[in-house]
């Protein structure tokens, strides 16, 4: 039989060698004509006697399989549970047959039958339902390429992995080591594998496949080792394995502190592992298939799908970029300004493989913006992350100057100077001077509209905004801002660069404060709204976290600094003039930063001490000055607060066109700010709240604590009707 | 309907529930066998007349391997009870004796039974607590659900919560040594107490083996708290702050002087209507008013106590004030400070004998071994009533009221 998406080869010894190499793509993944024709092969395999055994190999050089295609995942209907259990057991039927031959587990357990022999002969990175297959092969032969992954990383998509990953891993590896890999999805190289005991040997990538077919060849009488009489897990299961319960009410408590029963994946992973451990295998596949139906099912999965990765990576590959740009190559960018920002815009770039002009107004300015480079650099290399030649050719990429004259032969230019118009518009007159006509000039800004400083640009139509976040070298977000003049060509390069730099972006209005800065800061205002109306701090703080946020917004406060708050509210005050809305907030402001000094972390600490020999604790002295309430909110209705003070203001910016969709918004708000991943952004967010009941809700909060809280007009048309933000699924 | 009375009640003393306690060469069974043969024998119950204990019900936390398969019935036969005496293992955690009493009381009152014995048995240093697993803290899906922290985190939780500094919880556990030591010297739970014998009929422990008279807050003081590492890792500081967002950072103040001791001990209560006491000629000590059982929020766990307390106080109709003496398992000091703080009892009102942290808390005996307590401290210090409760696993709470009458 022929198929299209793997080749079959059965040797003189009756060895069939199963080359999976699906056309047209850089990578194998499960699709569904994979899984339509691996089963048809895994019948065929175990009725056909001219087939002795069998090994599996990818026909890609980059790597084995990567797990399951996400678009069809999360494109997935089903009318009913049952019917879509059916389909989530299918991939579990195939592998559980191919590794039993089709036997009965009882026939096997007795002897009664043997399986035929299967091996994996794993090339490259085995991913997933790559590395599930894997498993449900008798024998792993795995190439010795450190740099090889293998893992379960479906968790992060709120997933797991549903084809027997949950089972067959503990069964090799035990719980431990199975509940590590799948619970945190993080891969595991070669070594540490075979450590584990889930790949039983390694050789060079030449070789595995001989290897593999030899071990076929001397093991005609196969069986899994949980097929056979007496089987036990390493290190325990089961629910009175003392060993096992320990594993268990620690681990219950771990994925608990740290999802904050935000992510039902892990807490599934967990009860596969743990419901699965009594159980035979057969039952416990489908338990596993049970567990992975309920969470593909829910909203949470199609989210984090269609954010964290299927928008992510159109973003990454420049969705936004003007189609008929020809690309052009960008080998040298100038920065300007050596400063926190400048120096680490000069590491990305050049760890993007770029040459970087670094310049600033003194040599030991633009010395000390290259020394930062050399502190991550080197911190690289003591951990072992980068080598020692690798770091030091990223170093020689980067030429410290103080003159304009070494800017004349770059290709783009990142302006960093200090926020100040006047400090702008001097230096963009003095590289303008020098560089190409053709030079793209993007200038890095937070706050600074974009149109308003290209007019100090000869050639605004090549002058753009470009917004990173500190620290530079960590956030994963940028925000372009194409200014009233802003050509195309602006745009396109501004995303290729991104594209080198490896970030994600995504292409905003210039407003004040773009989109991020738009959210942010009324998120802030309102836990200080609460602080000021005696809401316990650690409520605030715990009610952060428990929806997903990284950090508390009274600690994030602390970080940015309450001065620099205090300086913003003023500055716009003085701007807007009789149009300023006060916040609510400037006395409480006035009281930590003139009375108090408490200016921040760095400074006098803020909402919190630190004391320099612990962790940060709340400040009690707060209430004091805003006595604690003695009617605290509940949990849930601090949440909805900390909550809708994000997703009002995020929806004003996609109902104002301050983001152009919801994918950017929801992109901007998890990689800008941390906003709650597991909800794929606020966009994602609000439909699955669903619309009505969102604008009800938004309605309600601004009865009970005022009117920024009501929902723009936009969201209130499109629940009348019925409208979603995102159409397709 | 009909009233429950109190016959008689004893206890074994608590030996320390380790490889090096008295207790620990005594089986369980045979445990649990003296206390029956001592109920039978203190009250004139041989032969014949044994018949008339027609039910017990003992209390037993880990009731697997030779606590197990009901060892209540178990130990009657080895005890050489009539085969008529049919008996019951009962589990409410740590007020398992107590709930086995009110078990025992309610056939009395229902007229199931006219005489029974309630109580409870537990050697911890056979059978560790634990042995019988439990989905609760394992199984992934409850674990969740109920937010699970171990009960040392959530005493940890209520010292915090409710303001208990570490000074308190210790200072506490100083006066729990100091009255149990003055009760022993006194003689006071003379009448309840039988020593344990071995096989060969020597007596090996009559009094309870771990009270430290000579403890102070000095020595406290240098203990390490218990439970701070594990609130750490795996987290369960975490969890319990999830379900109290209100608080910011748990402050660990419980350690082994003052949280209850693990020992071994078995103690039993004779119960029985009016006409089967006059039947048999059997003298009243006391009746039992009311009794509750509460389940309260799990994470926290150990503050039903009060709420079993306000429900079998309404029950009864009575009023806290009504109240003589409070009896409060000493499972750990933060569980009666906030019994204390919240019902607004005065310390020399409550656990006047010392408790659990002086004396060990025989997870399923427990609850009989202070009702017996209560009982005696009624005559001994001629009061009319006690209110007896246990804090409990997951957050439920079992309280009993009783009156003296003779």
């Amino acid at each position: 039989m022929a198929y299209e998406t793997f080749s079959l080869d059965v040797d003189a010894d009756g060895i069939a060698l199963v080359t999976i190499d699906l056309p047209g793509q850089s990578m194998n993944v499960w699709n569904e004509t994979l899984m339509r024709e691996f089963a048809a092969f895994v019948d065929d395999f175990c009725s056909n006697d001219a087939i002795k055994g069998a090994v599996i190999t990818s026909g890609k050089t980059s790597g084995f399989l990567a797990g399951a295609d996400l678009r069809m995942l999360g494109g997935q209907k089903a009318s009913s549970m049952r019917e879509a259990f059916e389909n989530s057991f299918a991939l579990n039927a195939t592998l559980r047959k191919f590794e039993t031959s089709g036997h009965p587990a009882k026939k096997l357990e007795r002897g009664e039958a043997t399986a035929k022999p299967i091996a994996a002969a794993i090339n490259g990175l085995a991913l997933g339902g790559g590395l599930e297959l894997c498993l449900a092969c008798h024998y792993r032969v795995c190439s010795d390429n450190p740099k090889i992954q293998l893992g379960l990383p479906e968790v992060q998509v709120g997933l797991l992995p549903g084809g027997g990953g949950t089972q067959r891993l503990p069964r090799l590896a035990g719980l431990q080591n199975a509940a590590m890999i799948a619970t945190q999805g993080k891969p595991v190289d070669p070594q540490s594998a075979k450590a584990q005991g889930f790949v039983d040997e390694l050789a060079p990538a030449d070789e595995i496949v001989s290897k593999a077919k030899a071990w076929v060849k001397a093991n005609p009488k196969s069986a899994q080792p949980w097929d056979r009489k007496g089987f036990k897990f390493p290190g325990g299961a089961g629910a009175m394995d003392p060993r096992a319960v320990q594993f268990f009410i620690g681990a219950n408590a771990m994925a608990q502190k740290q999802t904050q029963h935000n992510y039902p994946a892990v807490e599934s992973i967990l009860s596969c592992l743990y419901e699965g451990s009594i159980v035979p295998i057969d039952t416990a596949l489908r338990i596993e298939s049970k567990y992975f139906t309920k969470l593909i099912a829910s909203p949470q999965a199609k989210n984090m799908i269609r954010t964290l990765f299927i928008n992510k990576q159109a973003a990454e590959k420049g969705e936004q970029r003007p189609k008929d740009v020809p690309a052009q190559s960008l080998k040298k960018v100038g920065v300007l300004g050596a400063g926190m920002m400048g120096a680490g815009i000069a590491y990305v770039s050049a760890k993007g493989g770029m040459n970087v002009v670094l310049l600033d107004r003194e040599m030991a300015y633009a010395e000390k913006g290259k020394a930062y480079s050399q502190g991550i650099v080197e911190k690289g290399v003591a951990k072992g992350k980068v080598s020692k030649d690798k770091g030091e050719e990223l170093l020689s990429r980067i030429t410290p100057t103080t003159d304009y004259d070494d800017l004349k032969d770059v290709d783009m230019i990142i302006e960093a100077v200090f926020e100040d118009p006047q400090i702008k518009a001097e230096v963009i007159r003095k590289t303008e001077a020098v560089i190409g006509n053709d030079v793209i000039f993007a200038s890095n800004t937070s706050t600074l509209p974009i149109t308003g400083l290209a007019k100090n640009s000869e050639r605004p139509d090549q002058f753009i905004g470009i917004h990173f976040f500190s620290p530079v070298d960590k956030m994963p977000l940028v925000e372009i801002i194409p200014g009233e003049k802003s050509g195309d060509r602006a745009l396109a390069i501004a995303l290729d660069y991104v594209k080198l730099i490896k970030k994600t972006p995504i292409v905003v209005k210039d407003t004040r404060g773009f989109y991020t800065n738009r959210v942010v800061p009324p998120y802030l205002n309102e836990a200080m709204l609460m602080v000021k109306e005696g809401v316990k701090p650690a409520i605030i703080e715990n009610a952060a976290k428990s929806l997903g946020m990284p950090v508390g917004p009274l600690a994030l406060v602390d970080e940015t600094s309450l001065e620099l708050g205090k300086r913003v509210m003023e500055s716009t005050k003085k701007e807007l003039g009789d149009d300023y809305k006060p916040t609510g907030v400037e006395d409480l402001l006035a009281v930590m930063v003139d009375k108090l000094g408490r200016l921040g972390r760095k400074s006098g600490g803020g909402f919190y001490d630190y004391p320099e020999d612990g962790k940060k604790r709340l400040w009690p002295g707060v209430a004091e000055y805003f006595p604690e309430a003695p009617q605290q909110p509940s949990l849930a209705d601090a949440k909805d607060r900390i909550l809708y003070a994000q997703l009002i203001p995020a929806a004003h910016c996609f109902a104002e066109g301050i983001v152009p969709d919801p994918q950017s918004a929801d992109l901007g708000a998890i990689f800008g700010w941390g906003f709650a991943p597991w909800t794929g952004g606020p966009m994602s967010h609000i439909d699955t709240i669903g619309m009505d009941a969102f604008v009800r809700k938004a309605e309600s909060l601004a009865q009970k604590y005022g009117e920024r809280f009501n929902p723009p007009a936009k969201f209130r048309e499109m629940a009348e009707k019925k409208e979603t933000l995102y159409t397709a699924a | 309907m009909t009233e429950a009375f109190i016959y008689d009640a004893v206890r074994t003393p608590r030996g320390k529930g380790k490889s090096d306690g008295s207790l620990h060469e005594i089986t369980p069974v045979a445990m649990a066998t003296q206390v029956f043969q001592a109920i039978r024998d203190r009250n004139g119950l041989e032969g014949d007349r044994a018949e008339a204990i027609e039910d017990v019900a003992m209390g037993v936390v880990s009731p697997v391997g030779e606590q197990g398969a009901v060892i209540t019935r178990t130990a009657l036969l080895n005890a050489g009870f009539p085969e008529t005496t049919s008996g019951i293992q009962v589990n409410r955690f740590c007020a398992s004796g107590l709930e086995a009493i009110n078990i025992a009381a309610a056939k009395v009152k229902s007229g199931e039974a006219d005489l029974t014995i309630g109580g409870g048995v537990e050697c911890m240093s056979r059978v560790p607590m634990g042995s019988d697993g439990g989905a609760w803290p394992v199984d992934p899906s409850v674990a969740f659900k109920s937010y699970f922290v171990p009960q040392g985190v959530s005493a940890d939780l209520i010292a915090t919560k409710y303001g208990f500094s570490r000074d308190d919880v210790d200072a506490y556990a100083v006066e729990s040594q100091k009255r149990a030591a003055t009760s022993w010297k006194e003689g006071r739970f003379n009448k309840s107490i039988v020593a344990v014998k071995d096989v060969i009929g020597e007596p090996v422990l009559d009094r309870d083996e771990t009270v430290r008279p000579d403890t102070d807050m000095q020595s406290l003081g240098a203990l390490p708290p218990s439970f701070a590492a594990i609130g750490e890792f795996p987290g369960f500081d975490a969890v319990a702050i999830q379900k109290y967002p209100e608080i910011e950072k748990i402050n660990h103040v419980h350690h082994a002087g003052n949280s209850s001791g693990i020992v071994d001990g078995a103690a039993g209560v004779l119960i029985g209507s009016k006409e089967a006491g006059e039947r048999l000629g059997l003298k009243p000590r006391a009746r039992i008013i009311s009794a509750a059982s509460i389940g309260s929020e799990p994470t926290i766990m150990l503050t039903g106590p009060e709420f079993a307390a306000r429900k079998a106080l309404k029950k009864a109709g009575m009023d806290r004030k009504d109240i003589d003496i409070w009896e409060l398992n000493e499972a750990f000091a933060s569980v009666v400070l906030r019994f204390m703080q919240a019902l607004d009892i005065d310390h020399s009102e409550i656990n006047v004998n010392g408790g659990a942290i002086a004396m060990g808390h025989p997870l399923g005996a427990t609850g009989a071994m202070i009702f017996g307590t209560m009982v005696d401290e009624l005559e001994r210090s001629n009061k009319q009533t006690a209110l007896i409760t246990l804090c409990i696993g997951a957050g439920m709470g079992t309280a009993t009221i009783i009156e003296r009458v003779n």
